[in-house]
């Protein structure tokens, strides 16, 4: 049989035909959201518009990473604004000495956060939890401290770039256009890249070790280096993000580096929700849009966001990729129970014995709850160890304050002992 | 660098020491026994404050504000941790983080919008104004020793009371093995809600102190935040001692190292270099600290026992 020239390798034809996954349809959703908005823009009567959809396609890039680290890794950095300072300040600085070409500004912006990252990085990545967030925290106070003693380079003030990012010599990135779509080229190259390293072995791995340190180390992984690489990943495109917003701006401040600002990008990516790739970008869009529809309604718009950031936190920590999850995992359920041959089967489907999800009050579809007989709920209750929620109600009794799960686990674990 | 001034400088890194402790003890007892990161304990802070120079306003007497503040800090701070708090001890600290730092933005710009952005500030009583005479033409205000005083009573106070009052004794079990607390039938949510009452409380009385020194504006508490953290974090956290030997260490080196650091530096480079990084260096060097202690002892200098 003859060899068959194959201009296309399998595994890409394949992967074409494959059909996409929901984030990536999410994903795909947001891109063309952002692309189509500069063709909108005109016909809304604003300009503005545009500088608004560069700031969230930047902070997008910036959230992306932070997921990198508090999604896969279960690193809280607290710090992670100092890699837009340092990403920007390179850059700038190169751009101050004639130095503003792409082929030097942005390696220069990469290299610098990179080794930020190394250096921070190889001490802060061996610390655990409260004391990771606190020293990363440390590491972006000292970097702004850095750059407001930066007195050639401008001090408290900031320094502001004689011009954007020159390619060949040619003020192309002047054009706001043109700038909108290179940012947004950044950022789906940013996605696929994290996408695929997310599915890789690492991005496993990395998971792993977020969910039991010890099983992972028993299966003979070591924790540091695979932290460590997320960590300089994280830094690194985030710096690129902080090379785009000083591009964005021409000028760079201590101010990008301020804690705050680092809090804001946690925000971002919490209000978008951890563990999905579109979640932080929809988050830093809609954080982004929020502070500019509050500021219009009033100068003290930060009156009204406070509030709503402790009510997210409280009520809807999944953010906004939580939200739907939730809503699919219903309509899922709805729909795999009409679907459903038998009476049977539909009546396991709707007692959520069985099903898409169970456990949380969103598990299973609440119109098909609503409209099943009651003695189908009693009888699932009654089925579902009786025995053992009476010894628990009696031993609730004994003890007053007998309610948290971790103490039912501990008095299990003695009881076996 | 005169000796004199060494020794003023001294006074007054021990004087932010004693402050950072005030507003660390609170938050190294919250974080340590309940685990709970408490951004917003700056605020409660720069509340203290402002809530001293309203009730001075009203009163025109400041330890009858001193008083009111106090109690007033005392009810926010329980305020807080009915409506916020309690419902996130059991959640994840990123959550923690989100919330509290909403509670920052809506307060920092709720003072503003009460007060304005105007930094306000609270005049110096008759009895504590004025100066000691330390050694040959030196003298220090009486206000700065009033401050270290009360903060080293406060502290003897807070000793006393965790090592030898029944509350105490729950706080300290609770920072080692709070479910075992709990399982020995102590109900734990209400000594969570008396620790966090009292650590504000607390950090309120240190923004009380420091009204008539520093001006009084919105955002004040987010710097002593952050040192506060750093503090915790040296002094090992939930404990009570390592939190007190870290504040004056921090506070002493900050103050010195801002005020001494150039010339330092100027004895081995040229002038002009020591003068732009010397400011850099001295506000660093706290962090250098922490940074350095976590490398060497990751848990702090004196964590609680039986905590990992």
């Amino acid at each position: 049989m003859r060899r068959a020239i194959r201009l296309i390798p399998d595994r890409v034809r394949d992967a074409a035909r494959r059909p996409l996954s929901f984030d990536a349809r999410m994903a795909l959703a947001y891109f063309a959201l952002i692309a189509l908005l500069p063709l909108l823009a005109p016909s809304l009567g604003s300009g503005y518009l545009i500088v608004i959809g560069e700031r969230a396609v930047i902070f997008a890039i910036a959230a992306l990473s932070l997921e990198l680290l508090i999604g896969a890794g279960g690193l809280v950095s607290f710090g992670h604004a100092a890699f837009l300072g340092v990403g920007a300040y390179a850059a700038g600085i190169a751009a101050s000495h004639g130095l503003g070409t792409l082929s030097v500004a942005l390696p220069a912006a990469l290299a610098a956060s990179a080794a930020f990252a190394l250096a921070t990085g190889a001490i802060a990545v061996r610390t655990h939890g409260v004391y990771f967030i606190m020293i990363t925290l440390a590491f972006a106070q000292m970097a702004f401290f850095i750059a407001t003693s930066l007195a050639p380079y401008g001090g408290d003030d900031g320094l502001s770039w004689p011009t954007r990012t020159t390619l060949f010599g040619r003020h192309v990135l002047k054009n706001e256009t043109i700038f909108y779509y290179v940012s947004l080229a950044l950022l789906i190259a940013a996605y696929v890249c994290l996408g695929r390293l997310m599915a890789s072995r690492f991005g496993r791995v990395l998971r792993g070790l977020k969910d039991n340190e010890t099983r992972m180390q028993a299966l003979g992984f070591t924790p540091y280096p695979y932290r460590l690489s997320a960590y300089v990943i994280a830094g690194t495109l985030c710096g690129a993000a902080g090379f785009l917003l000083g591009n964005q701006a021409e000028f760079v401040s201590p101010a990008y580096m301020h804690w705050q600002r680092s809090g804001e990008l946690i925000i971002m990516v919490l209000l978008g929700g951890t563990g999905t790739l579109y979640g932080p970008m929809f988050g830093a869009l809609t954080f982004l849009l929020l502070e500019e529809v509050l500021s219009r309604l009033t100068e003290h718009w930060k009156v009204l966001l406070g509030p709503a950031l402790v009510l997210l936190a409280l009520f809807a920590s999944g953010g906004i990729a939580g939200a739907v999850a939730a809503w699919r995992h219903e309509q899922g359920g709805l729909a795999r129970m009409l679907r459903a041959r038998s009476r049977f089967a539909r009546r396991r489907l709707a007692t959520g014995m069985v099903g898409p999800a169970r456990g949380r009050w969103l598990g299973y579809p609440w119109l098909a709850h609503a409209a099943m007989p009651l003695r189908w709920v009693v009888g699932r209750a009654r089925s579902r160890g009786q025995a053992a929620k009476g010894t628990l109600a009696r031993l609730r009794r004994d003890l007053p304050a007998l309610r948290q799960p971790e103490l039912r686990n501990m008095l299990a674990r003695w009881w076996r002992q | 660098m005169s000796a004199s001034l060494f020794v003023v400088q001294l006074f007054n890194g021990l004087q932010l020491g004693i402050l950072l402790f005030l507003v660390a003890a609170g938050l190294t007892l919250v974080f340590g026994v309940m685990d709970f990161i408490n951004l917003a304990h700056g605020v409660q802070y720069m509340l203290g404050a402002y809530l001293a120079v309203m009730a001075y306003g009203f009163t025109g007497n400041f330890f009858l504000a001193v008083l009111i503040a106090l109690v007033a800090s005392l009810l926010f701070g329980l305020l807080l941790e009915l409506l916020v708090f309690r419902h996130l001890y059991a959640r994840d600290h990123l959550e923690q983080v989100l919330a509290t730092f909403g509670v920052i933005m809506l307060l920092n710009q709720g003072v503003k919008l009460l007060w304005g952005a105007a930094p306000l500030n609270l005049p110096i009583p008759a009895v504590l104004s004025g100066s000691v005479p330390l050694m040959d033409g030196l003298r220090y205000p009486v206000y700065r020793f009033a401050i270290i005083g009360a903060g080293v009573l406060v502290a003897a106070g807070l000793y006393l009371f965790i090592t030898s009052t029944r509350i105490g004794m729950l706080v300290r079990a609770g920072a080692t093995n709070a479910p075992m607390v709990s399982a020995l039938g102590i109900d734990i949510k209400r000594l969570f809600t008396v620790v966090s009452g009292f650590g504000a409380m607390l950090a309120g009385f240190a923004g009380i102190m420091v009204a008539p020194i520093l001006s009084v504006e919105p955002g004040m508490g987010d710097q002593i935040l952050i040192l506060a953290f750093v503090v915790i974090v040296i002094g090992g956290i939930g404990s009570i001692r390592g939190a007190f030997l870290a504040a004056v260490l921090v506070g002493v080196i900050d103050t010195l190292g801002r005020s001494f650091m150039t010339d330092v530096l100027r004895l081995v480079l040229a002038p002009a270099t020591a003068r732009t990084i010397g400011p850099a260096l001295a506000s660093m060097s706290i962090y250098l600290l922490m940074a350095v202690v976590l490398a060497v002892r990751p848990a702090g200098l004196f964590p609680a026992k039986g905590r990992a």
